[in-house]
């Protein structure tokens, strides 16, 4: 496979628009401030407002960030269990890996009223939300992992994935129905999902693990590659499967996992973003695929939150509501496609 | 036949064939014993259901045998990495390949991996023998085609290149032929007579082509509900082995034409 020059170009017109996109959501919230002076407070540090900087600096640069790292992590995740699933379709929200996660972290949140006290306090940190999330994720991805070795049929796989979902929003029903106003207050605002109040510690934390996990993922891209003609013919080329397998399992939970305790279940960003890039880059190179799948799933991640903020408004839209009101057309789009031409 | 050990690619003792499920063993064949010479086009046959898929997927790995043992130039199969295997021994497949964006060239070139640096990136020896693998299947004008666009003959040389690429002494062939029209069908089989006589590859395919393979296969492997029986086609007439190939009245083989005929 080429690394050909008309990939360079696009590559180099995606970094210019990330860096855009990143600017203007920076210079977007409820506080208008002027384009040139957020300019002047990023690039040149001239004494401005004290209160611009204050938010700049400790909530709209955090928050830009935390939406890329979101849009990059589920994009990458999307990809990866489509490649594994051999399934256009897979994703970590329809295969209900992000489900699993909610559902760790509803049973941390409604749970912790079990145990209360100082364990109770603890359980519920910051670290504690991103372990529950972690094991939800994977238990969900390990359990879709072996029902798919029964079933071969695309469509069969997203109903296993629905069901998947609709168990773990059934024990979320049972939990809260058990927990008292104030938790369930705070369940609900998690899973509307927000990219914002992350401070700088938890930034570094998040930013740590999607780290990792890319740099596992720069071992696999050899067999994805050769999974691109199945799994009898990878296997043939020398690839170990159960090693493949158990690192995308492990580098996708980590990261649903980790997205999802930070902002909340965030949908069909997974499924979307890899589809997209594989319509601007024209292969399924993994190599070309999951840099510009990094890429697009931030700047995509970027344009929703500023959607959010609903501009010049002082209201602000969850996150989840919008990545849905996109993604899911998407989706349909994809079904009707499929039917057509089969692909 | 006399031959010096280090020409045999390929050799079993005793293998049986066959599947373990939870309800038990399933064995499909027994006694299965190969003496495989270097350089022969060798065709399997047998009715639909006999276990040729299963005596090909064991022969490469892809399935355990349930007992007896299978050499590999001499090596036993089990302890040989599947690393080391891959530079040994191509296959083509009667898997659909999944949906992709993939150009001919680049799933050639897949072929390549077991040679590639981690990355999988192509040097320029790995470019070399993808581009002779699609000039040997004389496949260079679809080369940068999407696959999907093929229709289900050029997707089969396509495959075939692949395993070229692979460049391995051995290639095994699941059915190459089904699907295909007569005209493909010839086409495919005379590609891998023409491959074996100017490569000195071996190559092993399954077909129901019957005719058409008794007239290019060097090796005969037949496998009949009772026995597996290896041998050419000379040996299979005067030990009236392909009488035994079909169970049915309506289809004979004739040893004079040497040909299968219908009966009416």
């Amino acid at each position: 496979m080429d690394f050909n020059k008309t990939y360079k170009l696009t590559f180099i017109a995606l970094g210019v628009s990330l860096l855009f996109v990143a600017l203007l959501n920076i210079s977007l919230g409820s506080i208008h401030i002027p384009f040139k002076e957020l300019v002047y407070i990023l690039f040149r540090n001239v004494e401005s407002k004290e209160s611009w900087q204050y938010i700049i600096y400790n909530f709209r640069i955090p928050k830009a960030i935390t939406a890329m790292l979101v849009g990059s992590g589920l994009g990458v995740s999307g990809l990866l269990m489509q490649t594994l699933f051999r399934n256009p379709l897979a994703g970590p929200f329809v295969l209900g890996i992000s489900s699993g996660a909610s559902l760790g972290v509803a049973c941390l949140i409604l749970g912790s009223a079990f145990f209360g006290g100082v364990l109770g306090d603890f359980m519920l940190s910051t670290w504690s939300i991103t372990i529950a999330s972690s094991i939800g994720a994977f238990l969900v991805l390990s359990s879709v992992l072996i029902a798919i070795k029964k079933i071969r049929n695309t469509m069969s796989i997203l109903i296993v994935g629905l069901m998947f979902g609709s168990i773990s929003a059934a024990i979320i029903n049972v939990l809260s129905y058990f927990s008292s106003a104030e938790q369930l207050q705070q369940f609900i605002f998690w899973s509307f999902g927000s990219l914002g109040n992350l401070s700088w510690n938890e930034l570094t934390v998040f930013f740590m693990i999607i780290l990792l996990s890319t740099i596992l993922l720069l071992f696999i891209i050899k067999p994805l590659n050769s999974l691109l003609l199945g799994e009898s013919y990878a296997i043939s080329l020398g690839v170990n499967i159960k090693k493949t397998r158990y690192i995308v399992l492990i580098t996708t939970s980590l990261m649903t996992g980790v997205i999802t305790a930070f902002s909340g279940p965030i949908a069909f960003v997974g499924l979307a973003i890899p589809h997209l890039t594989k319509l601007i880059f024209n292969t399924s190179d993994h190599r070309i695929l999951l840099p510009a799948v990094a890429i697009n799933g931030a700047i995509l991640m970027l344009v929703c939150d500023a959607i959010a903020q609903l501009p010049t408004s002082e209201h602000v839209l969850p996150i989840n509501a919008v990545t849905s009101l996109f993604g899911a057309p998407i989706v349909i789009w994809l079904l009707v496609r499929k039917q057509k031409n089969s692909l | 036949m006399n031959t010096s050990n280090k020409h045999i690619v390929l050799k079993t003792k005793d293998l049986s064939i066959g599947y373990c499920s939870k309800s038990g063993v399933n064995s499909v064949a027994k006694e299965i014993n190969i003496h495989l010479e270097k350089g022969k086009l060798v065709c399997l046959l047998g009715k639909n259901g006999i276990g040729k898929s299963t005596l090909l997927r064991t022969l490469s790995k892809t399935q355990h045998a349930l007992g007896g043992t299978v050499y590999l130039n001499n090596q036993d199969l089990a302890s040989i990495a599947s690393s080391e295997m891959a530079k040994e021994m191509s296959l083509v497949l009667t898997d659909r390949i999944p949906d992709s964006q993939l150009s001919v060239f680049e799933l050639v070139a897949l072929g390549r991996q077991p040679y590639t640096n981690w990355l999988g990136k192509l040097s320029s020896e790995d470019h070399q023998k993808a581009k002779k693998a699609i000039a040997q299947v004389g496949i260079e004008a679809i080369a940068a085609k999407k696959y999907y666009e093929l229709s289900d003959g050029q997707l089969q040389k396509v495959m075939i290149a692949r395993a070229l690429a692979q460049d391995t002494a051995i290639i095994i062939l699941d059915e190459p032929t089904a699907h295909l029209d007569m005209h493909h069908k010839i086409e495919v089989f005379k590609l891998l007579q023409n491959l074996v006589k100017n490569t000195g590859k071996t190559i092993i395919l399954s077909t129901h082509e019957v005719n058409l393979a008794l007239k290019i296969a060097d090796i005969l492997w037949l496998m009949t509900p009772r026995n597996f029986l290896s041998g050419s086609l000379q040996e299979h007439i005067a030990q009236k082995n392909l009488e035994e190939l079909f169970p049915s009245k309506q289809i004979k083989f004739d040893p004079v034409s040497e040909q299968f005929i219908l009966q009416n």
